[in-house]
């Protein structure tokens, strides 16, 4: 790991100054995915802002009669929460369909949008990687790309965003707010906080430097059956290949966010228009302009049989 | 070098030895390629709590809780198995939370409270759990079993406190102590043995006296 300095952020503008003054700081809360990269030398701030001491850690219900999540809830937190478990059970349970109780109890719910593909070739330092040193090409396309993205991805990275909250999220229609060093905020839909990789895969998100989540807020409760189906190589502790999030009405309507597939959480709106007609006309038109790799084309097959159950769970 | 005879002579200190042996020829040997300057080590003073035991050190930053722990306070109990957070052997219980010490700094935690499984019981008196682990013989090697019992102590109160799981039936109602739940809840704690079964037993007998 490269040496660093580190300090304790007093509020989120000075947090967001610290970081913005030095474009080699990077803040840490949980910790948990960030640490792990600087081990690897894929991540080598010179500069720690640690946000923990921030009072960025409750969860309070909005005017509108929605939710207010701070940014340093913890995973396990949220998923305990009892109006999240009552109101946005498609939430609760992508959060606990996550990681492990361990690393729940540390993951932030600002550092889980925020955390890198589990891509391999990212991780080996050894190979190419255009998301970890731009330019130097991509590995994955022509490697071992069976967890990776099948829509989406572009020519220069087919990496897979890693988060199960986030998918749920995106079902929810989740606003995320941040400050600035000059201390301006302002509200990002969780639609536009991921950008797609095109040319530039390093460039993850629509957040300036310095720029820190504050907060993520969820629209008052929308009701429905909420799922959220994770299929995976192993029963626990395991990233997607596919998942689903779900929230059906009663008269066959819904949202439908999809994990494990793409850059970021994949939502077709239009799409949901379909879902009367069954997984298999909704799943074609989420799935459209999809272009797998011969090691993952099984994902397209996987979403719809996966959509499937989902559905048929949500009539039972 | 010690006597061999000598018994007291623990497999701490033989591992300690091997690694300094097995060290020394790569020095000066120049077989490997330079390594990439990390600049400057920069210490930090961190105060936290320990076992019970206030604890001050001036710390490299880049130490995490577990080096501290391990390499610092010598309490090696702690194991470091992938320092990734992918095993679980490093869980430690801060807080009352139990949480992976690999992945976090030792100078985020000013303050915290800190219980290592040294701090859970003595050879004299056993913890609960160390006593199950030892009768339903939850362990082989025993490297992940300082983690395994961590994790199983703070998870049983994330039980009680009404912490739902992925194996939890209804959201909205309190999870059961099942042998699912408990697998679900353990799955963080990876066990190269393959002890699982009867980590499960011992869990399960802990969880049913606290009940």
């Amino acid at each position: 790991m490269r040496a660093f300095t580190y300090e304790r952020a007093s509020s989120p503008a000075a947090a967001a100054t610290a970081a913005a003054r030095n474009p080699e700081a990077k803040f840490i809360a949980g910790g948990t995915n960030l640490l792990d990269l600087m081990k690897l030398e894929i991540e080598t701030p010179t500069h720690l802002v640690d946000v923990n001491g921030l009072k960025l850690d409750t969860i309070e219900a909005t005017p509108d009669g929605g939710l207010r999540i701070g940014a340093l809830v913890r995973n396990t937190a949220l998923a305990a929460d009892e109006s999240v478990r009552r109101d946005y059970g498609v939430l609760s349970r992508a959060l606990l369909a996550g990681a492990s109780g361990q690393l729940r109890n540390r993951a932030t719910t600002a550092g889980n949008l925020l955390q890198r593909t589990r891509c391999p070739y990212f991780y080996d330092t050894a190979q190419p990687c255009n998301k970890r040193q731009p330019g130097s090409g991509c590995s994955a396309l022509g490697g071992f790309s069976r967890q990776l993205g099948v829509i989406g991805v572009s020519d220069a990275c087919i990496a897979t965003h890693p988060s199960d909250m986030a998918v749920a999220m995106r079902a929810l229609d989740a606003m995320v707010e941040t400050v600035k060093a000059d201390a301006s905020t302002r509200t990002i839909p969780i639609a536009e906080l991921h950008r797609s990789p095109g040319s530039t895969p390093h460039l993850e998100t629509t957040l300036a430097p310095g720029e820190l989540i504050t907060a993520v807020t969820l629209p008052k409760p929308i009701g429905g059956t909420q799922i959220y189906r994770k299929v995976r190589d192993r029963a626990s502790y395991a990233f997607a290949l596919v998942s689903v999030a779900a929230i059906v009405q009663r008269d066959g309507s819904g949202r439908i966010s999809l994990g494990g597939i793409a850059p970021k959480p994949w939502r077709v709106e239009a799409a949901e228009r379909e879902l009367p007609r069954g997984a298999k006309a909704a799943a074609a038109a989420m799935l459209d302009g999809a272009r797998p790799t011969p090691e993952n084309a099984f994902k397209l097959p996987l979403v719809e049989r996966t959509l499937g159950a989902v559905l048929s769970e949500a009539r039972a | 070098m010690p006597n061999p005879g000598d018994l007291e002579w623990n497999r701490r200190d033989l591992m300690v030895a091997a690694g300094t042996c097995a060290a020394l020829p790569v020095i000066g040997e120049g077989a490997y390629s330079q390594p990439t300057p990390v600049g400057t080590p920069v210490l930090n003073d961190v105060s936290f709590e320990v076992n019970g035991e206030q604890r001050t050190l001036a710390i490299d930053t880049r130490t995490t809780l577990l080096d501290a722990l391990r390499e610092h306070l010598h309490l090696t109990g702690t194991k470091k198995g992938c320092d990734h957070g992918q095993c679980g052997a490093c869980t430690v219980i801060v807080d009352g939370q139990r949480l992976n010490s690999c992945l976090t700094l030792a100078v985020m935690h000013q303050g915290s409270s800190v219980t290592t499984i040294e701090g859970l019981g003595t050879a004299d008196k056993l913890h609960p759990m160390q006593a199950a682990f030892i009768k339903h013989d939850g362990f082989q090697c025993g490297y992940c079993t300082p983690g395994q019992i961590c994790s199983g102590v703070a998870m049983l109160d994330e039980i009680k406190a009404g912490i739902p799981s992925h194996a939890t039936v209804d959201l909205t109602a309190a999870a059961a102590v099942t042998e699912a739940e408990i697998r679900e809840r353990m799955s963080g704690n990876i066990c190269r043995c393959g002890a699982y079964s009867n980590i499960v037993e011992a869990v399960t007998e802990v969880a049913g006296r606290q009940g």
